[in-house]
């Protein structure tokens, strides 16, 4: 069975104004199939935990570990990592002039499992994975996120984590912006990845609505760079009633 | 990309009629279509690289083809055989030399005027679609001139590719005649050796009703500088200028465009991509549009892109635009220079695709655009082909 392990993991990220400490020390540990939803108040390091995850250069790890099954996370580069199974699913997608969702896609198939998928098995997961998402067959001849509504964006990030079947996926606010309709498409693409490939999912959100459609097995609720309380279902059903305010951070502050 | 430039160049003084345009020599040239032009080398001074034409480019390194002597025989080229697209030789004081009105500007145009022996004819009858491609290779070290007339007949349509590989120092003008409602493509494909020169000019004239795409694709040689212009002379005349650069360490790519809007209800597009990787690489771009007092009704649009790779490289980008009629339907022209966006790269990194797969990838999508507009499917792969291999470092 696959884990993924966070231990004491602190982060500084370089700014104009000099060295930040972003997270102090995070613990946490994910197995296979379990649901995590990370939620916090806007600057408590969510985000920054995501990309440390899928090793974005912005962030230095000071101090701490991350290991999948064992293996040193933090040595291996981007492209290693998400060959090794990690995944994520990012806030904002860039657009990549002139390169489209297909190619795209088969590219990083083929990156992902050492080989080229087989043509026609392939082209029937795209579809079917496509019409899940109630994609329009164009879709693919698009470039990359360019002229995507936020939407668009959110469902091409799923519908990559469906193809690329990941062990672990990091979700980085997979939930903002979206409208009901496109929440639950978007929820149902988690969904039906984790009944199909039963990855592990680190959901971070703000807000408590995509908890309606994703069933976190664990809560954790991160404030100013750790995990401040950690529990199940019910206390995503006690932020929600009560907000961030009990634990004495002003959002601003955190910024 | 991340960090983008739009320049507008400043309105020269001779804008709007400010200035007479015919005062003489005590006035420096304003505007485009006034700069001095001879056929004859002797007509102009030394260069000493502080030119207009000449301040971005590496002079010293092609003074043979500036000053020296040019060995003017035919040189070899291979053509397809294809019906309605005849190649064939004819002497110097043949009445289609000369005939698109295009004299040269600067001395290395001029020196291959005054040098070549005979001229390449490329004849374009009939109006069903075909492609010829062109090949001059082997031409070796010595100095040459050249001269090739493109000479499409009155409502035919073609393609001609013009391609040079292996070894070359070479300094050609290209004459392209479109004639009334002919719709030709002409292709100027530079696969040159490492440490080959090539300066071409390239002039076209462009009858009523007709349609010009030209492209100019230059990948391969030391300096290659191939400057197109364009004479939208008669009433509905229409041109697309497309060209795709890819300047390695220690290249030097450059082109100046010149569309010059002279009858009305012309049209023109101009667009130029280019990718600089490595220390030295060096590209230029100028763009030129003129709109006459005659062209009335013109639409125009100019822009060029630059991708930056790596340090150590540099990219000039100067459109101008000169408008002499206020009654136009739209002029615009743009320029961005941009450095390769790092966020490109994690997000295909974070995919799994390696960083130098993950590179290509972005190069290819930017001039992909370029190429997806070229037209004939055989064409774009060759195309695609040769970037690709450009892209691999082969």
């Amino acid at each position: 069975m696959s884990v993924l392990e966070i231990k004491n993991l602190h982060v500084n990220v370089e700014t104009d104004q000099g060295t930040r400490e972003i997270l102090r020390g995070v613990d946490l540990v994910i197995n296979e199939g379990e649901i995590h939803a990370i939620m916090g108040p806007n600057g408590s390091g969510k985000s920054t935990l995501a990309y440390t995850i899928a090793g974005h250069p912005k962030y230095t790890v000071v101090e701490g570990e991350i290991l999948l099954d064992g293996e040193n996370v933090l040595d291996m580069t981007v492209d290693e990592r998400a060959r090794a199974g990690l995944f994520l699913a990012m806030q904002y997608p860039v657009e990549i002039p002139g390169v489209t969702v297909t190619n795209f896609l088969r590219t990083a198939k083929t990156a992902i499992d050492g080989q080229a998928p087989s043509i026609r098995s392939w082209v029937k997961d795209m579809r079917e994975s496509m019409t899940n998402l109630r994609m329009d067959t164009d879709f693919a001849e698009r470039n990359v996120n360019e002229g995507f509504s936020g939407g668009e964006k959110k469902r091409n990030e799923i519908l990559q984590l469906e193809l690329l079947k990941p062990k672990f996926a990091v979700l980085d606010e997979t939930d903002s912006g979206l409208d009901v309709d496109a929440l639950k498409v978007v929820s149902e693409g988690v969904n039906r990845a984790k009944a199909n490939t039963g990855l592990g999912i680190m959901l971070i959100t703000h807000y408590t609505r995509i908890l309606r459609y994703i069933s976190p097995d664990f809560v954790h609720v991160f404030v100013n760079g750790r995990i401040a309380e950690q529990g199940g279902h019910e206390l995503a059903d006690r932020l929600e009633e009560e907000g961030y305010d009990r634990y004495n951070v002003a959002e601003s502050a955190a910024q | 990309m991340t960090a983008q430039m739009t320049s507008t160049a400043m309105p020269t003084a001779g804008q709007h009629g400010l200035v007479a345009h015919s005062d003489g020599a005590f006035v420096p040239v304003q505007t485009r279509s006034e700069r001095f032009r001879s056929t004859n080398v002797d007509d102009f001074e030394p260069i000493s690289g502080r030119e207009h034409e000449w301040k971005y480019s590496p002079v010293a390194a092609f003074a043979d083809l500036t000053s020296g002597e040019l060995d003017g025989s035919r040189i070899e080229v291979e053509a397809d055989e294809v019906a309605g697209i005849e190649a064939s030789w004819i002497a110097r004081h043949d009445v289609r030399i000369g005939s698109t009105g295009g004299v040269p500007e600067e001395r290395a145009s001029a020196n291959a005027w005054s040098s070549f022996g005979e001229a390449l004819l490329v004849s374009v009858s009939g109006e069903d679609e075909k492609t010829a491609v062109i090949t001059r290779h082997g031409l070796g070290d010595t100095p040459r001139a050249a001269h090739t007339v493109i000479e499409a007949a009155p409502n035919s349509r073609g393609l001609v590719v013009l391609r040079g590989t292996g070894p070359a120092r070479l300094s050609e003008n290209v004459e392209i005649v479109v004639g009334e409602g002919a719709s030709l493509t002409v292709v100027s494909l530079q696969e040159w050796d490492d440490d080959a020169v090539h300066l071409a000019s390239h002039f076209a004239r462009l009858g009523r009703d007709s349609f010009l795409k030209h492209i100019v694709v230059s990948l391969g040689g030391k300096v290659v500088r191939v400057n197109p212009s364009t004479h939208l002379a008669e009433q509905g005349s229409d041109v697309e200028a497309l060209g795709l650069y890819f300047a390695d360490a220690g290249q030097h790519l450059e082109q100046q465009v010149f569309v010059h809007h002279d009858a009305p209800h012309t049209r023109s597009r101009v667009t130029y991509k280019g990718a600089l990787q490595g220390e030295g690489a060096r590209t230029v771009w100028i763009g030129d549009v003129l709109i006459g007092n005659t062209a009335t009704g013109t639409d125009s649009y100019e822009q060029n892109r630059n991708l930056v790779l790596t340090d150590g490289t540099r990219a000039d980008s100067v459109p101008n635009l000169e408008i002499e009629t206020g009654d136009i339907e739209g002029a615009g022209h743009a320029s961005a220079t941009g450095r390769f966006d790092d966020e490109q790269l994690f997000y295909l990194m974070a995919r799994g695709i390696t960083e130098d797969e993950a590179r290509r990838l972005v190069v290819r999508g930017f001039l992909a655009e370029g190429v997806q507009r070229i037209g004939p499917p055989e064409l774009e792969e060759r195309l695609t082909a040769a970037l690709e291999a450009e892209l691999e470092g082969r």
